[in-house]
């Protein structure tokens, strides 16, 4: 994307750095629980309460979801990493300091294939992903005057994610977040809910003349909680660079606030001391050292991951690439869908899911989970309209029927009679009897106006209550008008 | 490397602690003799010898993923100046 200035046309140099929280029972330096919604400070250690003494002990799990999801990154794995200290003070971490990774973070460079709008892709690059432990949460609304503190989220395990600068435009940053969070739920190791705030961003943003190959000044703005956010984001800020450089002034590097409710950023007031971490390796855990056997047994229990099956569904079940893409963004579309595509046309049961099936779903507010209609009673509906027992029209109803009962599109076709009618002689009657009764049509269509050979084929398929083959009227009438 | 009055200040403010100013050329002194005395290190001729991360040579030691402490916020708010509803409360930190 180009931003058109009054002189010049000005690239977008993007990148993204995404706090991701662990999926794991209980945090990563300390056996409290990570649930959810918890009382204020009930899931608490004395190590998240930074008490004197307490010392941090690795939970192995986390380092496993860590390593799966740099293998899901397709990064390297840094068999030798090191926890460091990053120095800080600030009311919801008790400490003073985080456990991080600094020098040697746990996954070195990776990639990232985006899906664009046009259906074409791109390479994001990733530069590495290290794990830390996250703060608490202050809680700055309840008094005009005081701040209060909820540890409860202190010492959760995070991935921190950094991409190189290789987003050009806000629709780029987009859809990288939409796969990212894809590859995570599909791994198993982050839900991704940027609402909830267990998948954070921070947007670096700057802006260059076009083709000029340059790196200038970037800002960065923290904690943007979500896709649509950041997408406004980087519009607004590169928009106000381009604005600054226009009128002969400098961009200065600095953390900005977005605003969601104008969608514009605003200059935060500069700390008096900017980063100073001081970072030094952490004294209380020795590296982490990792085996060549270990990664190779995480490899090999990764699942499918979206690309791959993706892939596969084009390739295997004839998708177009397209409805390849959406069935796969998330899993449990994905599974359910290759379940009810078992043994059916893949094709017309993806029609069937993108179609009725969404729509259902958003109409009485559901998660495919909680769905009344059940992946194998899917795929048997598509086989009765394959296989001519029912029409695409009936169908519908009794896909209306099955969304509220639940029940077995055969049961429903047989109970309520919805058979289709093939049988010629039974149609043929119908097809007779509304000849008969429209001569003024008939003589019409006879003179030239064709296009009412779709007014009969609709009123014999009415007579017939919908359960006459529309191929077979078709067939009738074309040689009873002929 | 030497310390000067500027930075012992920075660092006394960056660790959040309050260094009456008479006592400043004394911190800058102790700041000095600790790192004069920690420079002798470079004498040592570390050429062909590996960095070493941690002084500790054990390996790191894990644990599983289970809950097995929590439910103790009386404990926990136990020495808190101040708190209320379960939480800690500290003047307001917001910008």
């Amino acid at each position: 994307m180009l931003i058109e200035g009054k002189e010049n046309k000005w690239e977008i140099v993007c990148g993204l750095e995404i706090h991701c929280q662990i999926i794991s029972k209980s945090k990563i330096f300390s056996g409290a629980s990570t649930e959810f919604g918890a009382d204020a400070n009930q899931n608490v250690s004395l190590v998240d309460a930074g008490m004197p003494g307490m010392l941090p002990v690795l939970n192995r799990y986390c380092v496993r979801q860590a390593v799966k999801t740099g293998l899901g990154l397709r990064a390297q794995i840094n068999k030798y990493s090191e926890f460091s200290r990053k120095n800080y003070f600030y009311a919801d971490m008790p400490t003073g300091y985080q456990i991080t990774q600094f020098e040697y973070p746990i996954v070195g460079e990776g990639v990232v294939t985006i899906d664009l709008e046009d259906g074409s892709t791109k390479d994001i690059r990733i530069e590495r992903m290290h794990i830390e432990q996250d703060a608490g949460k202050s809680i700055h609304d309840i008094d005009p005057h005081k701040t209060f503190i909820d540890l409860n989220r202190a010492g959760v395990g995070l991935m921190e994610i950094v991409t190189k600068p290789d987003f050009g435009s806000p629709e780029e940053a987009g859809a990288f977040l939409k796969k990212l969070r894809s590859i995570l739920r599909y791994l198993g190791t982050c839900d991704g809910n940027m609402d909830e705030g267990s998948m954070r961003c921070d947007v670096n943003v700057s802006v260059r003349p076009a083709g000029s190959g340059e790196l200038r000044t970037r800002c960065e703005m923290k904690n943007v909680n979500s896709v649509k956010f950041v997408m406004q984001a980087i519009e607004n800020e590169a928009r106000r660079h381009v604005e600054v450089y226009e009128n002969g002034g400098t961009v200065d590097q600095e953390t900005r606030r977005f605003d969601p409710v104008t969608g514009l950023t605003q200059s935060m007031r500069k700390k008096e001391f900017a980063h100073d971490y001081r970072y030094f390796p952490e004294p209380d855990l020795p590296p982490l050292v990792l085996t060549d056997d270990y990664v190779r047994q995480v490899a090999d229990e990764l699942p499918e991951l979206p690309d791959a099956k993706k892939a596969r569904f084009a390739a295997e079940l004839g998708l177009t690439k397209y409805d390849a893409t959406v069935i796969c963004e998330n899993k449990e579309v994905a599974d359910f869908f290759e379940k009810a595509a078992t043994g059916h046309d893949a094709k017309k049961v993806a029609n069937w899911l993108m179609g009725d099936f969404f729509a259902m779903l958003k109409r009485k507010n559901l998660t495919i989970e909680q769905s009344p209609v059940s992946a194998e009673n899917l795929g048997r509906l598509v086989e009765l309209i394959e296989t001519n027992v029912i029409s695409g029209k009936i169908a519908k109803d009794v896909f209306e029927i099955m969304s509220e009962s639940g029940e077995a599109p055969e049961k429903i076709v047989e109970e309520k009679g919805l058979k289709q009618v093939t049988d010629t002689g039974a149609i043929e009657a119908i097809v007779d009897q509304v000849i008969a009764g429209n001569p003024d049509k008939v003589n019409a269509y006879k003179g030239g106006k064709t296009g009412l050979m779709g007014w009969f084929v609709g009123q014999v398929i009415k007579e017939s209550r919908g359960k006459a083959n529309p191929q077979v009227v078709n067939q009738l009438l074309a040689a009873k008008l002929a | 490397m030497t310390i000067d009055k500027q930075t012992v200040n920075r660092v006394a403010f960056l660790s959040r602690l309050k260094i009456d100013p008479d006592k400043i050329t004394a911190a800058e002194d102790e700041f000095n003799k600790i790192l004069n005395w920690v420079e002798q290190l470079n004498e040592v001729d570390t050429e062909n010898v590996e960095p070493l991360a941690a002084v500790n040579e054990t390996a790191l030691v894990c644990r599983d993923d289970t809950v097995t402490e929590g439910n103790q916020a009386d404990k926990i708010l136990a020495n808190a100046p101040i708190a209320e509803y379960g939480y800690f409360v500290v003047p307001k930190v917001v910008e």
